[in-house]
């Protein structure tokens, strides 16, 4: 799995922010590469026939306009239309807003973005998670290895499902992944 | 390419290698319109952004068809139509295998030559690609919303089919013309009997307005010439078809020298509106003959091959007013139709100058009965009477002409290595520029239809020597693009091609690029094998015969263990890509599988056989880097004696599906 994680940090220039605790903005190499790119990346294509992506389903939620809107303000739309596989744990607009006042206004601002990626990618996990496979997470205690290199525990009590805490409230199977929504915004563990 | 050196030899013989110089001295027009600007600009397509015209070159002795763009010259894809292709499966996985099925079995192999592109009203219309078979004689029909090979069919009685694959102006019939005239039906005679006996068939493909399916409508036998080329007739002469013929003096052998005997051969111009009214009439004969009609299902994602038995034949020595003969100087190679309809051109491949036919005036000499004489009861028009000018000194071993839609017809010239733009009425040359080296065909994007789309020529050549940096004996075959929207050619851009290019078809990229097919929908999938969901997945025992319902998706194949094979058997596996997202094709390969990889495009299914011949544990794996999790896609079959009791099953994670 390492391996895997330095592949998708270095080979795609996804998840700029991926050392956890370093703040410094991703290499001026990386930045004039992106500029060289269409400016979304893969995110400006038009496809109106495949299954819908994680960026677009995400998009399409009106439960998720704070999640839409950090990951414009980190620029990392690329990443969400990437191959992947990816599963994404989203918090909703009421995980966000359940922050301490001005958190999520501060995050969006620009000198904050490489936190705000190391937020958001701590979100995203390589793979297809979806419930079923959760649930066997759960059972076979094996833990979900983020992008961010943190590794999640999955709990299951009764019939709902927990990721490091926070309950998994639905999930949405998209082209390139799976979207778990959840109640809480996952922060690093010594925060 | 060899046939050329004949020509070669001959005409350095009669020295008329004199002319180059004079003909150089002919290009004399002024004019600077493509001069401006740099060749890098106007062939520069900058990173994301698309090339203006779509090139469809046939693949030559490859037996594929290759996809370009102009004015790049990039490479997109090739498609597989004639040969089998390892890296797409083609051929080799169970639903393909019947596309290459013939009358005289499976053939892996042929040499496509002429690609033609569909039109209504005369103009281009970006439905379907159609391309010639030349050794076992097909035509082959490409979707141009998948650029996958969708149907072929097989042409009996003809052999060598190289006046092919042409398409009429409302593709009503794709004319495809036999270059070996054989005995038909075929019988075991003396090869000295030819003259009189054998015939050349040029067959008839109705092509289906809505669906592009193709039916063998009927044959005509004509006289045992070679039938080399053929252009449908446009606007006024919609309706006819011209082909050129050589080897009017019937030989068997040394045809380097006994076909070059005449001092003229033919344009055969045939009225296929008057076929199909002999046909109406039921004035053909049905004759008994065997040859394969394959269809690709893009329902099933499988092909069907079918034997039909019988073809209807018109025999124009019976058939008053079917077929005319105009007398061509010297072997007659290319035979082009202007975009109005007018004029004829032929290039004899031997022949001083170019020779154009009327068809007004053909037409007038039909009527007024101007014969010269008759051949196999067809009549032979008067040369005078239907010519309409000669191009003089154009150059050495002309071959193929396209049109610009503004008055002005291109030419190759093989031995002379040179394009040559002249102008159609005055017939005068107005520029000429060099190929490197030996051309053979050239393209206009729309060149051969009633509305060409200009702009930009692309000379297809045999010969390339020094052009590229050297890869062996073997050299590639070369393209070179210029620009021809100033008074004068411009040479832009020299590109490699696959296989020999013989002939290529262009259109502007905006009439195919929004019909596009990017995924297949997985509800849509009518395989007979099709697994939709993991849930469905399984592995069923009918005897020997192991079927393996299998799934792909972003990152792992389900099931992935398989437990319960032997030695002996014939495990079939079944593939069933559930992505539905486009460009994430996923592979597969099993170690010492006696065939090639899956490429299985989203929503597809695919199948590929495994003998398993030893016991062990056998890993198999996804081909494509589909995903980040790619390397990760892999699975193990054990494989157990033929006397084993291990029982089937089927996993992944460790968990019955």
């Amino acid at each position: 799995m390492k391996r895997l994680f330095i592949f998708l940090c270095t080979g795609m220039l996804i998840f700029p922010g991926c050392d956890a605790g370093d703040n410094t903005p991703s290499s001026a190499a990386a930045a004039s590469s992106f500029e060289n790119n269409t400016p979304k990346g893969q995110a400006s294509v038009v496809d109106n026939v495949s299954a819908k992506n994680i960026l677009q389903v995400a998009a399409g939620s009106k439960d998720h306009t704070t999640l839409v809107a950090a990951v414009q303000a980190a620029e990392i739309e690329h990443i969400l239309v990437n191959a992947g596989p990816i599963t994404v744990f989203a918090p909703n607009n009421a995980a966000f807003d359940a922050l301490p006042a001005g958190t999520v206004e501060n995050l969006l601002k620009p000198e904050n973005k490489s936190t705000l990626v190391d937020i958001l990618s701590r979100h995203a996990a390589p793979g297809t998670f979806d419930v079923k496979q959760m649930r066997k997470e759960a059972k076979k205690a094996r833990k979900i290895y983020t992008a961010t290199g943190d590794y999640f525990e999955v709990t299951v009590a009764g019939d709902d499902i927990y990721v490091e805490g926070a309950k998994i409230l639905g999930t949405i199977a998209t082209s390139n992944g799976i979207i778990n929504v959840v109640d809480k915004v996952i922060l690093p563990k010594n925060n | 390419m060899k046939n050329y050196k004949t020509i070669a030899m001959i005409v350095v013989a009669t020295s008329i290698l004199l002319i180059i110089a004079n003909c150089n001295q002919n290009a004399t027009t002024t004019g600077s319109g493509a001069l401006t600007g740099s060749a890098a600009q106007k062939v520069f397509v900058p990173p994301g952004e698309h090339d203006e015209f779509y090139a469809f070159m046939s693949g030559g002795f490859s037996g594929q068809l290759a996809v370009h763009g102009l004015p790049s010259g990039r490479l997109f894809k090739v498609v597989p139509v004639f040969s089998v292709d390892a890296e797409k499966a083609y051929g080799f996985n169970e639903e393909t295998k019947p596309m290459l099925e013939t009358s005289y079995g499976f053939i892996p192999w042929d040499d496509s030559h002429h690609p033609d592109l569909s039109q209504t009203n005369g103009v281009i219309d970006g439905r379907w690609c159609f391309i010639n078979a030349n050794n076992t004689p097909r035509i082959a029909r490409i979707s141009l919303k998948t650029f996958e090979t969708e149907e072929i069919i097989e042409l009996p009685n003809s052999a060598g089919n190289h006046s092919s694959a042409f398409v009429t102006e409302n593709t009503e019939y794709v004319v495809a013309g036999t270059r070996f005239s054989v005995p038909v039906p075929q019988r075991d005679m003396s090869i000295d009997e030819y003259k009189g006996n054998f015939k050349g068939a040029v067959s008839f493909i109705k092509i289906h307005p809505e669906t592009g399916r193709m039916s063998l409508e009927f044959q005509i036998l004509m006289p045992g010439f070679n039938y080399d080329l053929a252009h449908p007739g446009r606007g006024k002469s919609h309706g006819w078809m011209f082909f050129s013929t050589y080897n009017t003096e019937e030989a068997a052998t040394l045809l380097e020298v006994n076909a070059s005997q005449n001092d003229k051969d033919f344009i055969a111009a045939i009225n296929w509106k008057k076929a199909e009214e002999f046909i109406k009439a039921g004035k053909y004969k049905n004759m008994p003959t065997l040859y394969a009609h394959n269809v690709y299902d893009e329902s099933t994602h499988s092909a069907t091959s079918t034997m039909i038995k019988e073809v209807k034949t018109l025999d124009p020595s019976e058939l008053p007013g079917l077929v005319y003969f105009m007398p061509t100087p010297k072997s007659p190679h290319g035979c082009d139709v202007d975009p109005s309809g007018e004029y004829i051109v032929g290039s004899g491949k031997l022949a001083a100058a170019l020779t154009v036919h009327s068809f007004s005036k053909m037409t007038a000499a039909i009527e007024a009965k101007d014969f010269d004489s008759q051949a196999y009861g067809i009549p032979i028009l008067s040369f005078d009477a239907t010519l309409a000018g000669t191009v003089k000194q154009p150059g050495l071993g002309p071959l193929h002409t396209e049109f610009d839609g503004k008055g002005n017809a291109y030419t190759t010239f093989f031995i002379s290595s040179e394009v040559v733009k002249w102008k159609l009425g005055t017939w005068e040359v107005l520029d000429r520029k060099p190929t490197y080296y030996s051309v053979g065909h050239l393209m206009i994007p729309g060149g051969n239809s009633q509305k060409p789309f200009g702009k930009y020529v692309v000379a297809l050549n045999k010969i390339t020597k020094d052009r590229y940096i050297p890869t062996g004996p073997e050299v590639c075959q070369s393209a070179q693009l210029y620009d021809i929207s100033g008074d004068k050619m411009e040479l832009l851009l020299d590109f490699p091609t696959l296989g020999e290019p013989h002939y290529a078809a262009g259109c502007p990229a905006s009439l195919i690029e929004p019909n596009q097919t990017k995924i297949y929908k997985l509800e849509d999938n009518n395989h007979p094998y099709v697994t939709k969901s993991e849930k469905d997945a399984k592995v069923v025992r009918n005897g020997k015969d192991v079927h393996v319902y299998m799934t792909m998706i972003r990152s792992h194949f389900a099931p992935d263990n398989i437990e319960g094979i032997k030695t002996g058997d014939r495990v079939y596996f079944h593939v069933t890509n559930l992505e539905q997202d486009y460009d994430v094709p996923h592979g597969i390969s099993m170690i010492g599988a006696n065939t090639s990889e899956l490429l299985i495009m989203p929503g597809q299914t695919e199948t590929f056989v495994w003998e398993p011949k030893r016991v062990g544990v056998w890993p198999f794996y996804c081909t494509d880097f589909c995903s980040a999790l790619h390397q990760e896609m892999q699975g193990y079959v054990r494989v157990s004696p033929p006397n084993s009791n291990i029982a089937l099953s089927w996993t992944l994670d460790g968990e019955a599906l």
